[in-house]
């Protein structure tokens, strides 16, 4: 089946199997790696990629289903040569070891910032608890998510 | 000597030691540009998947691969019976015992792998795996080491020429006739049986590998998730026959390790088999199952031990007899001489005379292990006997758990220490980091507060753990995995523009070491930080070491990098002596130059020096300033720390929940104090993560019921408890830049500290045990025998 797909702000389009999955679909097809597989079983989102603006586990969910639809990846989240807020919070604040899980981490941070952009530490949490890491203890990715809030609002200021 | 802060030598630009200098391996991450094995795509290339057993004991009476084979897209369809055409059906493990490769005579463990299917497509392997047909005949499984001892057992390794019986190792260590004269003279024993349970290091990133064997050279590069891969480089050597020289293990970026990515997994070899026979490379990249179901499980220790004491509250020895269960092949990565790792620490932060550890290790039908998941071999087992032993004492003794411990501790003036089973503490100062930790959490207040909730009818516990670990093996005489010593290396070359590469034997999954090992040079040699690149990792390009696990990156390897940048810099000196027409005794080193001393204003920066050293060298001096050095330490490091939580339990559910986890942490000179901050937040998680849900089981037939995340549970940032964190700084005496390493501390100390907490709650109706994971049912059940 043909599958046509905005990734990143570019139109992209493939013959898929109906039952490829959409995170074999952007790491194989489309060549973004930057999106990962952790479980299989929706469990621990390192899948996770922005399906029109909201966070989806990309394994469990097939190709064809994204069609005619507009995917970020991590790869989507420098602008214009520049990091995004989130990128280099999550930098800034250490929030991040073995980097396996920070793509999604960042994704799912972003999309939550959108929505809420005064979060309180038990909002974070509550927001990236679809989402595993084995590394950071999440003190510092909650650190790194409130940082980017920060910057936002520093940034409208300014 | 203990100091609570390091001040950098050396200012920011620089970076060197004691800076929280940003990493640099965050840019490509943070980008989505990290370089995993699953990310490698080769020209060509085919893909993997494994049949494994769905029985935990069965012998194979024939294996039927037609219809996987006729599957279109199949290219092969690897068995045994193949592999043993190559001598290959079986491979030795790092602990010396034999694993099959693919099953040919039976199955010893559900998940067993038993053929492979490599296709042009990962989806058209798995498809074909799934048509093979294999007929079993029963066998009962053995799924507890209990049962596996019994005589009447059946033989789960009849594989073993000469084994008769299922224990696979025999191990003790200490005084026995010393040991049983103390308790002899105790006041009390005071006993503690207790099951540290099975658990799964789980990084988010399961094993994998990329074979490319080339068919005309012979030359064979595998990309593999490797924590040791020039040990695994010798392994391949081994196993496959092939000249070491056509072997180039790459280890790429490393999607955490925790001690899974340290043994050779069967995937490992029949991809790589696979690549040479077929001449094209082989993915294979394991499913979060059969990551969960095969490869390296943790812990399953049945632990029994007994402290004697005197009613004055002073220990006088310590009894411990343990069994393992090993699974089906004895597989855990330690050294060779330690059957049961180093579980010698277990006398732990305390001075008394006499220990005796026995332990047996036992096959069955489960799948082969262990690792020391974010260990140093056994050291965690270890730890958490002791700390709830001398916890359960206490409450014996009516003495305050701070106070027993305090009374107990080795003095900071004993060391080195030598402790009953014989291993040299180098240093430590114990009671001032209980007593910091005690500050930091107010523990007066709280065991007030304990006693007030009781009077409510609201439980309160205060749960502590003063551990000691054991790290950075080791000194290459006694320590060796099969037979390779235990030392690791760095190699520095500084180029003639005074930027340098450093590279290294061991590999991060996580830790940082580009931003650290560089942090080392700049210390030393004064070129900043951001002037040098740290390699690892690539067999072909890194001089060779015996990998990271068992916190042995910064005792070992940190401790080459510093050696061989201290002998840079006396090459650097005789260079300078010829740049500044001084004498080497008139030369200073200051930071980042050699000054001619009473004259400020003379003096040649690293820069200049590295420049003439390729421009200028002086005469009889050889070209270059790079060099590598092997280290072997002299012994290993003993970082040490107190931790301290605070758990509210609901009487009526069991339902615990951490309110406070005070956590002070010494290992000794820290390097970059953000990178030490983040391993101790994650290994508090993990110790978290073991004490209340991680668990893998199974049932009697041998089913792994822990095979996914939604059985196998993490805790998520809702559940993880916040962290505080201090430190003491007492520096190891030993090593060159007094470091210890830190990157499994909290994993060991932390969980005795979370369960003793919820012991603590219950300790006035006489609870003292609830196995891990400690979850609210079994806190429930607890409560409600209590008294009974």
């Amino acid at each position: 089946m043909n599958v046509t797909v905005t990734v990143n702000g570019i139109e992209r389009s493939a013959d898929v199997e109906p039952r490829r999955l959409l995170v074999d679909f952007i790491r194989g097809t489309l060549g973004l790696t930057g999106t990962h597989v952790g479980c299989d079983t929706t469990s621990c989102g390192v899948c996770t990629v922005l399906l029109d603006g909201t966070p989806v586990k990309s394994c469990t969910l097939f190709a064809v289903q994204a069609n005619g639809r507009s995917i970020t990846t991590v790869e989507g989240l420098k602008q214009n040569g520049e990091l995004s807020a989130i990128q280099k919070a999550f930098h800034q604040e250490h929030g991040l070891q073995c980097g396996f899980c920070t793509p999604a981490m960042m994704l799912v941070g972003s999309a939550f910032l959108e929505e809420n952009p005064n979060p309180t530490d038990e909002e974070i949490r509550w927001a990236i608890s679809g989402n595993l890491c084995r590394c950071t203890g999440y003190i510092n990715i909650v650190k790194s998510i409130q940082a980017a809030a920060e910057a936002a609002h520093q940034g409208a200021s300014a | 000597m203990t100091t609570t802060a390091h001040k950098p030598h050396t200012p920011p630009e620089i970076g060197g030691i004691g800076h929280s200098r940003k990493r640099v391996e965050d840019a490509r991450f943070i980008e989505g540009r990290g370089n995993y094995v699953d990310d490698i795509e080769l020209p060509g290339m085919l893909h993997m998947a494994i049949h494994r057993s769905p029985l935990a004991h069965a012998r194979i009476v024939s294996i039927d691969t037609s219809a996987a084979a006729a599957v279109e897209g199949v290219v092969a369809v690897v068995t045994g019976e193949l592999l043993a055409g190559y001598n290959l059906a079986w491979m030795p493990t790092l602990s010396g015992d034999t694993q099959a490769v693919l099953a040919t005579d039976k199955v010893r463990f559900q998940g067993q792998e038993i053929a492979a299917v490599i296709a042009t497509d990962r989806y058209v392997a798995q498809d074909a795996a799934d048509l093979i047909e294999v007929e079993y005949e029963d066998l009962e499984p053995i799924t507890n080491p209990m049962r596996a001892l019994e005589e009447d057992a059946p033989l789960i390794r009849d594989d073993k020429e000469g084994q008769t019986s299922n224990q696979c190792y025999e191990w003790e260590s200490g005084d026995k006739a010393g040991t049983d004269a103390a308790f002899a003279k105790a006041d009390k024993v005071v006993s503690l049986e207790t099951h540290y349970p099975r658990s799964h290091p789980a990084p988010l990133e399961t094993c994998g590998v990329v074979a490319d064997v080339n068919p005309a050279t012979g030359q064979a590069t595998i990309y593999m998730t490797s924590q040791a891969p020039h040990a695994h480089r010798t392994v391949f050597a081994l196993v496959a026959g092939l000249p070491e020289q056509n072997i180039r293990i790459v280890s790429p970026d490393i999607g955490g390790g925790f001690g899974n990515k340290v043994p050779v997994y069967p995937g490992y070899v029949v991809a790589t088999a696979a690549s040479l026979v077929i001449g094209k490379p082989v993915k294979w990249i394991e499913t979060r199952t059969e990551n969960l179901i095969s490869t390296g499980f943790a812990r399953d220790f049945y632990m029994k031990g007994e402290l004697a004491v005197t009613n004055e509250g002073k220990i006088l020895g310590l009894r411990v007899d343990m069994l393992s269960d090993q699974g089906a092949f004895y597989s855990d990565a330690q050294p060779t001489k330690f059957r049961a790792g180093l579980f010698h620490i277990v006398t732990g932060s305390y001075d008394y005379p006499a220990a005796h550890v026995t332990t047996r290790g036992a096959y069955t039908n489960k799948a082969p292990g262990g690792v020391a998941y974010r260990c140093s071999f056994r050291v965690t087992e270890a730890s958490y006997m002791i700390e709830r032993l001398v916890q359960n004492a206490a409450y014996e003794l009516g003495m305050d758990p701070a106070e027993f411990r305090i009374k107990n501790f080795i003095r900071a003036d004993q060391f080195p220490y030598k402790s009953p089973t014989g291993f040299v503490y180098d240093s430590g100062d114990y009671e001032t980091a209980l007593r910091k930790a005690m500050d930091m959490v107010g523990y007066d207040e709280i065991q007030a507060e304990k006693k007030q909730a009781r009077e409510e009818g609201r439980l309160v516990g205060i749960g502590i753990a003063s551990f000691t670990e054991v790290v950075g093996a080791g000194h290459g005489e006694d320590y060796d995995i099969l037979g390779l010593k235990m030392f690791d290396s760095a190699e520095l070359r500084v180029h003639p523009t005074g930027k340098a590469i450093l590279k290294l034997g061991v590999r991060t999954q996580g830790q940082g070491h580009e931003t650290t090992f560089a942090q080392i040079v700049a210390e030393e040699l004064g070129i900043p930080a951001s002037d040098i690149k740290v390699v690892e990792g690539d067999t072909d390009n890194t001089p060779y070491g015996l990998g990271t696990y068992a916190s042995r990156s910064t005792p070992v390897a940190g401790a080459a990098t510093a050696v061989i940048s201290r002998k840079l810099r006396e090459k650097a000196k005789k260079i300078a002596a010829h740049l500044l027409e001084a004498s080497e005794d008139d030369l200073e080193w200051d930071i980042d130059k050699f000054v001619v001393k009473g004259d400020p204003d003379s003096s040649a920066s690293i820069q200049d020096v590295a420049f003439a050293a390729y421009t200028n060298p002086p005469p009889g001096v050889e070209a270059g300033l790079e060099g590598v050095h092997y280290y072997d330490p002299p012994n290993m490091t003993y970082p040490f720390g107190s931790y301290i939580v605070v758990v509210d339990v609901d009487p009526d559910t069991g339902k615990w929940s951490v309110r406070r986890m005070v956590a002070v942490d010494d290992c000794g000179v820290r390097i970059n104090p953000m990178v030490v901050d983040g391993q101790i937040h994650g290994g508090l998680a993990e110790g978290y993560a073991m004490s209340s849900m991680q668990y893998i089981t199974f049932d009697e037939a041998g089913n792994c019921i822990g095979s996914n995340f939604m059985d196998y549970l993490i805790p998520t940032a809702w559940e993880t408890p916040r962290f505080e964190l201090g430190e003491t700084v007492t520096p190891s005496p030993h090593h060159p830049i007094g470091a210890k390493g830190i990157g499994e501390s909290a994993t060991v100390g932390s969980p005795a500290a979370y369960v003793n907490a919820v012991i603590d709650a219950l300790e006035h109706l006489g609870v003292r045990n609830i196995d891990m994971p400690v979850s609210a049912d079994r806190v429930w059940g607890a409560i409600q025998g209590a008294g009974h």
